[in-house]
């Protein structure tokens, strides 16, 4: 069971600012989702190796060669805010 | 047995953070070129832009693996890259491209001298990752009410490396730091520049009682002299929950065991190895051993030298440590090759000396001569008349005329005071405007002055 | 309602013009979408101008090749230069990219008209298309009914006639079971068999780029235009592109097809088992050999699937943050804050939801008994299918346990998840997976047949699907929209 102070701290890891009521329906929800998927511990999976891709490759790499960058202005096109050629934000404060 | 520990150590683990020699960045075709303007080197994929991928760049593996086998590391068969989440502006997934279950390489170690003493220092492991960009307060810290980014340095290539707490004063923290740099700079694998952030170091610190095994508390300290690193480390501190998991986007990499041992078989010689081979190869004091392997261009200056003239390699290393150095910084690769002199003419400045051609004297306005104009040594010393007189009969006549203007020099050498001849010597050498032979000068001096 | 290969045939006989029938494309979609609701942007003049260029080409007799002037949708997932992506999300809604996925080059390059981005659950989260920020998109077949999602805009335009094909991504079956649910084709390739690159990430290790069309040829021509190795997508896969259309004539005697018996238990509406099971004796009267097999680890497929996605997603999702694009809620105390309420107005509630899943799936303490049990499990299901392709070619089910629903009927995001029951298995492995129509129910609503594959056997699967096509008269029957 998730309880409420490990929505609480999810939140915060995730992100996102959630209301009171947010919250409460987030634990719900989650409490749901997370008894269903419970049942995965029925499986015996010592000495399975976990499949991360669905098609085995390895060693995929590229050359050291260059390519165009983008200009300045198109790199900060879809800024929320900007100044001069750097990306702007609020000032970070630390808790 | 004492139940209170009196005494306590300090435990010094170091985090290098080295930027890796390539064209372009890690996973991307941006280049990593130092120093221009804001956010000019970006794509899509270093700005982490929705729908992007990254893919490896090869160099940037290879470097790695030649720094892991020169530090002795084990190159990992198998290794794999990693998410690394949290939240700073800087870093423009929110996640940064890492290692972590499955380094590259693990278990080495850098051997190091403090006070002529030899220590070896374990390197944990060896990884690669993406940096991060730049962030800056507009205007002062503490009253800024926002922050600048720049995402040209993200994506740099870096390899991290992890020594083993082995470290205990801050001086062999930063001996190991010097010869960690000399070791990347001999394998071409990273410019070493602080300045420019290619080497990074953080510093884990932790004190226990002496003679205890386990690690006390431990302190992060980070580049002090940035804002920025200090609020890096309050911020991963707050998260603190990494979320490492395999980096779907990217494939695991299988490092070739025959590969790896070519590899390993082309290492050059390191910085370490070839001091001691000057020590023992040229009889080279072991302080000059170490001035001239600072880089690798000095130290192949020098064996260049050597072999355009092997009967001398202590003078050669002498004018390189006293004169030369007083003109070029030693660690510039650079700067060697453009300070005019090529190994090749100081070889020839120092046989002309060992020929008896010109005197040490002159050599020194020879060299002043080199410097300026990159001149042959032998063509500046005969365009100047610098050879020195050894004709007997010259020099007979030059010191005739210095004794007879001497009467109280000569008196005194009769009276049993030898050491008077040198005035003789000293006017003869006046009056050949420095180019007679000193030796001969003082033979014939003496010769005549016990013949009175 | 005419296929690709009916009017690039025509275009090089001079029976229709590219810009003709792109002006007739943007008609009807000026005159049905608002009732419909598949895009969320029309390119018109983009398409016009494409158009243009074909109709030159054809008129110099010399075509790009057999998808020139193709009008064709894609979902809005993916990102086109100068032209927004919005990923169905308020937190791309004024994004537009400075390049083009290497799906839309390929399109670009093979002479393909783009008419526009269709909507979609946000970044492919859902399987009803309501999970959009931005509209609804009705079913052509029951305008009260969902196109299935998340791709559920592509489907709709696909059969409602406003696409000729399209293209959309299927995570956990969101392309395969809006096809179905729509009546139309839709393939799942292999993973890897499309470049991902530009296809703005949910799920990074189960993304697949996937095609919409009305029949088989099509879905070939698609299938060929677009696939194969791309350097820039390090998990694409480097492997011959076969001719999938010259494949299609094979028929299926001597293959051998199986059925696995969990895809037919509790949960399948009886409508939708006896029309697959009808199909498969389609198939076995064709030539097939028909065999029963068992896919144990079936019932796991859900879960699994429920703690991989949202754990990618939470990660892939970390970068909308305000900073460098997209929307930024101004005003709060510092960064943390601007960040937090951005992310938390700027994502619907299921992206919300999976976003929180994920990251409490991967936090410390969690991970093994998560995620990595999750990823052990995929393993299983992997050799489930390896085992029963030693015995058969391809795998034939149902794509859905029911038929199209209500909007607002599934509320509950279980429930919802539980629609992916048969999808999800391929999506984990990899295999390459289509919805072919097999019928309707007795409320005329169209069912799905699914059929699975060997690793990057696209081939097979098409060559199935065409036989079953070609032998029933399914794909005649279209909805009535005017
Ligand atoms: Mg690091
Ligand atoms: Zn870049």
């Amino acid at each position: 069971m998730i309880s409420r102070q490990d929505v609480e701290h999810v939140a915060r890891l995730a992100r996102l600012a959630l209301s009171d009521a947010d919250l409460e329906r987030m634990r719900e929800q989650l409490n749901g989702i997370l008894g269903y998927i419970d049942k995965l511990r029925a499986l015996d999976t010592t000495g399975v190796e976990p499949t991360s891709h669905a098609v085995p490759l390895v060693n995929v790499m590229r050359d050291d060669a260059t390519r165009p960058c983008l200009s300045p202005d198109e790199a900060l096109a879809n800024a929320p805010e900007r100044s001069g050629q750097f990306f702007r934000v609020p000032k970070i404060i630390e808790e | 047995m004492s139940a209170v520990a009196t005494e306590y150590e300090t435990v010094i683990g170091l985090e290098v953070h080295a930027q890796l020699a390539t064209r372009s960045k890690m996973f991307c075709g941006c280049p990593t070129t130092f120093g221009a303007p804001p956010n000019s080197q970006t794509c899509p994929i270093c700005q982490g832009m929705p729908g992007v991928l990254p893919v490896v760049n090869r160099r940037a593996v290879e470097l790695a693996v030649r720094a892991a086998l020169a530090f002795g590391l084990r190159v990992n068969p198998a290794c794999r890259f990693a998410r690394k989440h949290y939240y700073y502006p800087d870093m423009p997934k929110n996640f940064q491209i890492s290692q972590y279950e499955e380094p590259l390489a693990e278990d080495g170690s850098l051997e190091l001298e403090v006070d002529g003493a030899p220590r070896r220092i374990g390197i944990q492991r060896l990884h690669l990752e993406e940096d991060v960009g730049k962030l800056v307060h507009e205007g002062d810290f503490a009253t800024a009410l926002s922050s600048l980014v720049d995402y040209n340095r993200a994506g740099v290539p870096l390899m991290e490396t992890v020594s083993r707490p082995d470290l205990r004063t801050p001086e062999e923290a930063a001996a190991y730091l010097k010869a960690f740099r000399a070791v990347l700079l001999a394998l071409g694998v990273c410019d070493g520049n602080m300045e420019e952030g290619a080497l990074r170091c953080d510093a884990n610190i932790s004190l226990r009682p002496r003679g205890s095994t386990e690690l006390g508390t431990k302190v992060e300290i980070k580049n002090l002299n940035s804002f920025r690193n200090v609020q890096r480390a309050l911020s991963k501190e707050y998260a603190h929950d990494y979320r490492y998991f395999p980096e779907p986007d990217l494939v695991p990499l299988q490092m070739d065991a025959a590969w790896v041992e070519s590899t390993r078989a082309a290492l050059p010689e390191l910085p370490r190895a070839r001091r001691q081979r000057f020590v023992s190869q040229y009889g080279l004091p072991a302080y000059d051993a170490g001035i001239l392997t600072q880089s690798t261009a000095l130290a192949d200056y020098y064996e260049a030298a050597v072999r355009a003239h092997p009967a001398n390699p202590k003078a050669l290393a002498n004018w390189i440590t006293s004169e030369l150095l007083r003109e070029v910084d030693a660690a510039d690769d650079t700067a060697i090759a453009r300070s005019g002199i090529s190994p090749a003419r100081l070889a020839g400045l120092v046989l002309l000396i060992d020929d008896g051609t010109i005197s040490g004297k002159i050599a020194k306005d020879v060299f002043a001569r080199m410097l300026a104009s990159g001149e042959d040594p032998a063509a500046i010393v005969k365009r100047e008349g610098l050879t020195q007189v050894a004709d007997a009969g010259a020099l007979e006549a030059l010191v005739d005329a210095a004794i007879a203007a001497n009467a109280k020099a000569v008196a005194d050498f009769k009276s049993g005071k030898t050491a008077a001849s040198r005035a003789v010597v000293g006017q003869v050498m006046k009056a050949s405007g420095g180019k007679a032979n000193p030796a001969m000068v003082d033979r014939l001096v003496q010769e005549k002055l016990s013949r009175m | 309602m005419r296929t690709i290969h009916e009017l690039t045939a025509a275009f090089a006989k001079g029976e229709a013009s590219p810009v003709g029938v792109a002006e007739d494309y943007l008609a009807r979609i000026g005159a049905l979408d608002d009732r419909l609701g598949a895009y969320l942007t029309v390119t018109r003049d983009d398409a016009l101008a494409a158009a243009r260029a074909a109709e030159a080409r054809y008129r110099a007799k010399a075509p790009l090749g057999p998808l020139d002037g193709a009008p064709v949708a894609l979902k809005d997932v993916f990102c086109t230069r100068g032209v927004r992506t919005t990923c169905g999300s308020r937190i791309l809604e004024r994004y537009v990219p400075p390049y083009d996925a290497t799906l839309v080059e390929r399109l670009k390059a093979a002479g393909a008209v783009i008419l526009g981005k269709t909507n979609m659950d946000e970044f492919a989260m859902g399987s009803s298309t309501e999970h959009s920020a931005f509209q609804l998109t009705r079913n052509p077949w029951d305008l009260a009914r969902v196109p299935g999602g998340s791709s559920g805009g592509s489907a709709a335009a696909v059969a409602g006639g406003l696409a000729a094909g399209a293209f959309g991504t299927d995570t956990g079956g969101s392309v395969r079971q809006p096809a179905a649910f729509c009546g139309v084709v839709g393939l799942k390739p292999t993973y890897g068999r499309i470049s991902r690159y530009g296809l703005v990430a949910f799920a990074s290790s189960l993304d697949h780029v996937a095609p919409f069309a009305l029949d088989i040829t099509d879905t070939a021509l698609l299938l060929a235009a677009t696939a194969g190795h791309d350097p820039l997508d390090a998990t694409s896969v480097d492997a011959p592109v076969p001719d999938y259309v010259a494949a299609l004539a094979s028929g299926v005697k001597g293959l051998r097809v199986g059925v696995p018996d969990e895809y037919f238990g509790a949960g399948l509406d009886p409508e939708i088992d006896r029309a697959v099971r009808a199909a498969i004796d389609v198939l076995r009267d064709l030539g097939a050999a028909i065999e029963r097999v068992s896919l144990p680890t079936t019932e796991y497929g859900v879960a699994t699937y429920y703690v991989v996605a949202p754990a990618e997603a939470s990660s892939n999702l970390a970068r909308y943050d305000g900073v460098k694009y997209g929307l930024r809620v101004p005003g709060g105390k510092d960064l943390i804050d601007m960040v937090s309420r951005t992310r938390a107005a700027g994502f619907g509630p299921e992206v919300k939801r999976r976003v929180m899943l994920g990251t409490y799936a991967l936090s410390a303490g969690y991970y093994d008994a998560y995620y990595g049990q999750a990823q052990k499990v995929r393993t299983l299901v992997r050799r489930d299918f390896e085992k029963a392709f030693a015995r058969v070619d391809v795998l034939a089910a149902p794509t859905t346990p029911s038929v199209a629903f209500k909007h607002g009927e599934k509320s509950d995001p279980l429930a919802m998840y539980m629609n992916d029951v048969y999808t999800i298995p391929a999506s984990m492995t990899g295999l390459p997976a289509i919805s072919v129509p097999c019928g309707f129910n007795g409320s005329g609503l169209p069912i799905g047949l699914q059929l699975i594959g060997r690793p990057l056997d696209e081939a097979t699967l098409l060559r199935v699907a065409h036989a079953y096509e070609q032998a029933t008269p399914w794909r005649q029957r279209r909805p009535e929209l005017s």
